[in-house]
């Protein structure tokens, strides 16, 4: 049997295509198209007061030069704001090349297109901008202090406040037995995929018609984007996404100033036109995040168990809010994690600095909630003398208390509701796997030798599948082969392959029979986008009941034509055929034949589907009034709300008494994203999750000097981890179905990355004694708090 | 700009390209030569996407210039194929032990890799860790590459493609 379903380890399709070089990804696309470079500003805020192309136009094969002035219609308005929210009272978005104003280093000046990248970059130095600086606003403080603007008309800098409260929690923390107050820092990082963005844009003047190919997360988005900018029917606009090297969240960000730039230079020239980020340009000019500052207070009984939780914290957001302000609106509700605070007040501000823009990177606000929540848990512990994962415990919903209401709004505008989930049973689960109870004698028996080790923990509860909604296109072909559509991107997750174990489920197909394609505006031209650990929960879902249609449809003209009742067949192996009687069968490429009555029959096969060649009565219509001809459905999958995933991590650690450097020596995970589509993908995911957790927590960060300049905009500098970095990751996993899809799934993409720096700040505690309240930290960091605790 | 010609057997195949002294390796394989196989992640050599091997050696092509490698034999990841044409050892074992999710920096793990097992033919798991030390990934957390390197050992110890 070659069918392998739901639920199957199955090696990826995509691969052979991968591994090989064969894949396209955007700079392999358009080898004759121009290309395009850009001049960005070497200044955090600043005038523009001429820009001089003078010596740029002797440079040989130089095409064009465009600033703010030369850009006309809609393309010489700010960018689009995504996603308003209330509370965002003064939102921000740039041009798409600086108009007279720039307000961070990287800012987009100038535009040049010429006939190579390397002709590009000699004219773009021969381009004399002139500024008049000023002294920017970097950081946090800085921002809060508001000594200077970001923006002119903005004198406090501050572009959002928003307060959600659940009880009294104010009144609740002052009657407490204990109370405490913990300030929790985490600095910037980024989603750094090795691929930057890209953008290639061919017009055909003759159509009157725009193809364009990005390095996105969201073509259907960019395709709407476009055509209003751009002022062409939604119809002349195509967006395909190529293979993409990777997105973590800085590619769901759109329409960027190059996304709408580049085709509008292409319409104007009438000539195709590419351009593909280099590394630089993806530090300076793309997107950071995480970068928050926390203060907490909180109040406990004596059991450690909670009755208030009020979280006041400012939230970096850059120069400009495109995207809204989402980041924090998750950490303000996801920070909560498994647990019942009591009572709970929240109120964030975000703030302008004149720093790379803010949009979501792989678990997009909630490391820093998670970071905020456990530090909080451990505190208590430390305080009441209790043991960690027992505070926890003490505090978690239980899982007869799903469905579980907070009471806030969530990222969606929907209410905060847990679907299910067991957490006594995830801690139970990493507590053996990690052997937490049997550790306290590891420590001290390595203390003994000199050695310093720790545990940590983390939990952490996950809202994924975000709506609207997603859509899938299944179409079984007259040779048998299966073609699925739907419209989300993929940037490595596995959609071809998970998506066509969906299908071959739901249908009864070989999955080798199975097409996948994703985020091509040509075959589906409405979906929402890759994130939020969304595209197997929306799509998936999508999928399995587009393939319901089609499998239903399959049965009932199967049971015309052998004349039966269609509850009395089922299709296996691509064949339909009777229950318990396998000889009475007809294959599902000749259902698909007859399901598109012909007049023409264009091979051998379609002969049985022509007029003369088929029965049914002569007094009725060849398709009927409800019917469509052709063997395929589409069908739309959107939930009432998100579906909540959960998981625990635990790491131990080993600190040099010497030098401070810090090692991984273990780290386990448990983890529950309702039922697994294939748990290979899924373990991949984790893994690649957990890396980008532990670059977080003691490599990655984002330093900027006094002056707004990013200094270590490299990969010198900007440390990701390598294989020496990065442990083998232990994992065990539970699946609590969700209630609220088809399919029982939940997301699982951005899980990995969440409890990072919250599980590693246990750790060290953990090991050092000394607590630990910002991260990331590195050895040169904690060889500091050491001097300083031992000063007093 | 003055143009040189380059010739390069590339993948066991002579082919020439007239460049300008300045254009890189890695560009002039991707769009010269049209083997976009070999990615370009940072160019300065950090994150070993775009490893070729040079007469043999794995190498930066992001910090070669074309014409500095005049007359050498390069293999790219389109060259790592079997001999029949399906998957090479090295990038079956990746597809076995999903040892990548985006794929952009596949190819600088094929590359390397076939070089390390070809003088290291029976690593230990430190050691195949150690092997791939030098390329970036973002997706993976490099387990399962680190079990490719493992497999792709297994794969060619066996003799079979």
């Amino acid at each position: 049997m070659t069918t392998r379903m739901f639920g199957e380890p199955i090696v990826r399709r995509e691969d052979p295509r991968l591994v090989s070089g064969a894949g396209r990804y955007l700079d392999d696309l358009g080898s004759e198209a121009l290309a395009a470079a850009f001049v960005r500003s070497p200044h955090a805020a600043a005038r523009v007061l001429d820009v001089d192309v003078a010596d740029a136009l002797d440079v040989d094969g130089l095409v064009a030069i465009y600033t703010y002035e030369d850009l006309d219609g809609r393309v010489a308005e700010p960018l689009p704001l995504l996603i308003p929210h209330p509370a965002l009272h003064a939102p921000r978005t740039g041009y798409p090349l600086a108009r007279d104003v720039v307000r961070h280093v990287g800012e987009a000046v100038v535009m040049v297109v010429a006939t190579d990248r390397y002709v590009a970059e000699d004219a773009c130095e021969r381009i004399r901008v002139s500024y008049e600086t000023r002294p920017p606003v970097v950081g946090l403080e800085a921002a809060a202090r508001a000594e200077r603007r970001v923006h002119e008309d903005l004198p406090d800098n501050v572009a959002a406040h928003l307060v959600q409260e659940v009880g009294d929690a104010r009144a609740a923390i002052a009657a407490a037995p204990h109370r405490l107050r913990l300030d929790l820092d985490i600095e910037r990082s980024a989603s750094m995929p090795l691929e930057g963005r890209g953008v290639y844009a061919r017009w055909d003047e003759a159509d009157r018609s725009l193809r364009v190919y990005s390095s996105t997360q969201t073509s259907t988005s960019v395709r709407f984007a476009l055509a209003a900018k751009l002022d062409i029917p939604v119809d002349r606009v195509e967006v395909v996404t190529p293979d993409v090297g990777g997105g973590f969240g800085v590619k769901i960000m759109h329409p960027w100033p190059e996304e709408v730039l580049v085709p509008w230079a292409a319409m104007r020239l009438g000539r195709p036109v590419k351009w593909a980020e280099d590394r630089r340009e993806h530090f300076i000019s793309s997107a950071h995040e995480r970068a928050q500052r926390h203060a907490v207070e909180v109040g406990f009984d004596g059991d450690g168990v909670l009755r208030g939780l009020d979280v006041t914290f400012d939230h970096d957001n850059g120069a400009y809010t495109p995207y809204g302000i989402i980041v924090p609106v998750i950490t303000s509700t996801q920070l909560l994690g498994p647990y019942k605070p009591g009572t709970y007040r929240v109120e964030l501000r975000s703030l302008y600095t004149n720093t790379v823009q803010v949009t979501p990177y792989r678990g997009a606000g909630r490391p820093q909630g998670c970071f905020v929540m456990e530090r909080t848990m451990d505190a208590i512990a430390a305080h009441l003398g209790l043991d960690r994962a027992v505070v926890r415990e003490r505090n978690f919903i239980q899982p007869e208390e799903m469905p579980y209401d907070h009471q806030l709004t969530f990222q969606d505008g929907r209410p905060l509701i847990y679907d299910s989930g067991d957490y006594p049973a995830t801690l139970e689960k990493l507590r053996k796997l990690v052997g937490w109870d049997g550790f306290a004698a590891f420590r001290d028996e390595a203390r003994a030798q000199g050695r310093r080790v720790g545990i940590g923990l983390a939990c952490y509860v996950e809202g994924t599948g975000v709506g609207p909604y997603e859509g899938a296109h299944v179409r079984v072909e007259t040779n048998g082969s299966v073609v699925v559509a739907t419209g989300l991107t993929t940037q490595g997750q596995g959609h071809e392959t998970v998506f066509a174990q969906v299908a071959a489920a739901e249908l009864g197909v070989p999955v080798e029979a199975v097409t996948v394609v994703t985020g091509d505006t040509r075959r589906f031209k409405y979906a929402v986008g890759t994130f939020a650990s969304r595209a197997a929960v929306m799509s998936g879902n999508a999928v399995a009941l587009a393939a319901r249609k089609v499998r239903a449809k399959a049965l009932r003209i199967a049971a015309e034509a052998l004349e039966i009742d269609p509850g009395d067949l089922e299709v296996v192996e691509g064949v339909v055929s009777v229950k318990g009687t396998p000889d009475v069968s007809i294959p599902l490429r000749t259902v698909a034949v007859l399901a598109n009555p012909l007049r023409y029959a264009f091979d051998e096969e379609t002969q049985r589907a022509t007029q003369f060649a088929v029965g049914g009565g002569a007094d009725r219509p060849p398709v009927a009034d409800d019917d469509e001809p052709g063997l395929e459905a589409t069908d739309y999958y959107s939930p009432l709300r998100s579906t909540f995933a959960a998981g625990m991590h635990a790491a131990v650690v080993e600190t040099d008494p010497e030098t401070a450097e810090i090692k991984i020596l273990r780290y386990c995970v448990v983890h529950d994203c309702g039922r697994l589509i294939n748990p290979r993908i899924v373990e991949g995911q984790i893994h690649g999750g957990v890396a980008q957790g532990v670059g977080g927590a003691l490599y990655e960060r984002m330093v900027y000097d006094d002056d707004g300049q990013l200094l270590n905009a490299s990969f010198m500098d900007f440390l990701m981890p390598y294989a020496s970095e990065v442990p083998v990751v232990e994992t065990d996993h539970l699946e609590t179905p969700s209630p609220l899809n088809p399919l029982g799934i939940k997301g699982a993409g951005e899980a990995g990355v969440i409890p990072g720096a919250a599980v590693f700040a246990s750790a060290i505690e953990d090991a050092e004694g000394i607590p630990i309240h910002r991260m990331p930290i590195s050895p040169s960091e904690l060889w500091e708090l050491r001097r300083r605790e031992e000063q007093g | 700009m003055t143009e040189h010609d380059v010739r390069l057997t590339v993948n066991g195949v002579p082919r020439t390209a007239r460049v300008p002294a300045r254009r890189l390796l890695s560009d002039c394989l991707r769009h010269d030569l049209g083997l976009t196989g070999t990615h370009v992640g940072c160019e300065h050599g950090v994150c070993g996407a775009c490893t070729v091997l040079v007469d043999g050696l794995p190498m930066r092509s992001c910090l070669l210039f074309a014409v500095s490698v005049d007359g050498a034999e390069v293999t790219t990841v389109e060259g790592c194929r079997a001999p029949d044409g399906g998957l090479g050892p090295v990038q079956q074992a990746f597809q076995d032990c999903h040892g990548l999710q985006c794929g952009f920096c596949t190819p600088g793990f094929v590359t390397t890799v076939t070089a390390y097992l070809r003088d290291h033919p029976d690593p230990t798991p430190e050691q195949a860790r150690e092997a791939v030390g030098g390329n970036l990934c973002r997706c993976t957390g490099y387990q399962n590459i680190v079990a490719s390197v493992l497999r792709a050992a297994e794969i060619t110890g066996d003799g079979q493609p």
